[in-house]
């Protein structure tokens, strides 16, 4: 557990406790209800020549998926429309009992490293995942030099 | 996909994996329940639905397309594997269970039992 002693903000260092605590909640990761910062979730790695970055973001229209590379930022946005009866909406009868997922706008952003470059990204949405791949820039590939 | 029926207690063998919870909404109206829940990056052939005496369980591992060469930097998704189970009502007509996976999301249909559904009674005046 780390603690910075030199933190000014006390709301943040409780968030960040209670993050904490809730890694703790068991064997099992739980990765139940995806809450407005969370949404979707990222995994994010690299190769020798380009970085990977996979977001869990279920039930949406690959046309509708935002992806934008802005100063070195990777950012992802859009929106997931409700699958649920809204209340009040005719035809009813319709009760919800359990209301989990993640519905709304979402954004999320990564910084990229200096070598990627943003003029070769590929995306592609497969089973839920969209699949963000940027290639590193040619001239930073570690190159071996000739000693004659 | 398969949805298959066992007997009460086989096939708990893996039930101490550790597994993510998928979260879900469940709608019920008159006719039926309907479950959807969030499955990214799980194929149909790694989903795994079964209905064992009362209790109904999602079983699924996520499988991408990765890069043997990728070193993660930043995971949030550390468990490749999804579980979680429901226990089903007396009124709820197991046997035509019906499910589609699109996108990532798993619907689920489970009918009423024709005798549990609301019908409305004709009142004649005497």
């Amino acid at each position: 557990m780390y603690r910075n002693p030199f933190t000014s903000d006390l709301l943040a260092e409780l968030e960040r406790l209670q993050r904490q605590a809730q890694r703790f909640t068991g064997p099992a990761t739980s990765i139940r209800g995806y809450d407005r910062l969370g949404f979707p979730a990222l995994n994010v790695g690299g190769t020798p020549d380009s970085v990977e970055v996979y977001a869990f973001a279920p039930g949406l229209d690959p046309k509708t998926i935002d992806v934008t590379v802005e100063r070195g930022v990777l950012s992802i946005s859009g929106e997931r429309a409700a699958t649920l009866p809204q209340a009040g909406a005719p035809g009813g009868g319709a009760t919800v009992h359990i209301n989990e997922r993640f519905q709304g706008r979402f954004q999320r952003a990564i910084s990229l490293s200096d070598d990627a470059d943003p003029a070769r990204v590929s995306a592609s949405y497969t089973n839920g995942v969209l699949h963000i791949s940027v290639k590193r820039r040619e001239s930073s590939q570690p190159r071996r030099i000739e000693v004659h | 996909m398969n949805i298959t029926k066992t007997n009460p207690g086989a096939d708990t063998a893996r039930a101490d994996t550790p597994a993510m919870l998928p979260p879900v909404d469940v709608v019920e109206d008159t006719t039926r329940i309907v479950l959807y829940a969030d499955l990214p990056g799980v194929p149909k052939d790694k989903l795994n639905l079964r209905v064992e005496a009362d209790t109904l369980t999602i079983e699924a591992e996520v499988s991408l397309p990765m890069n043997t060469q990728m070193e993660a930097s930043h995971a949030e998704v550390q468990v490749p594997r999804f579980q979680r189970s429901f226990t089903l009502g007396q009124e709820l007509d197991r046997a035509h269970i019906s499910a589609e996976l699109k996108n990532g999301v798993l619907t689920l249909t489970i009918p009423k039992a024709e005798h549990a559904k609301p019908r409305r009674i004709e009142v004649v005046a005497a």
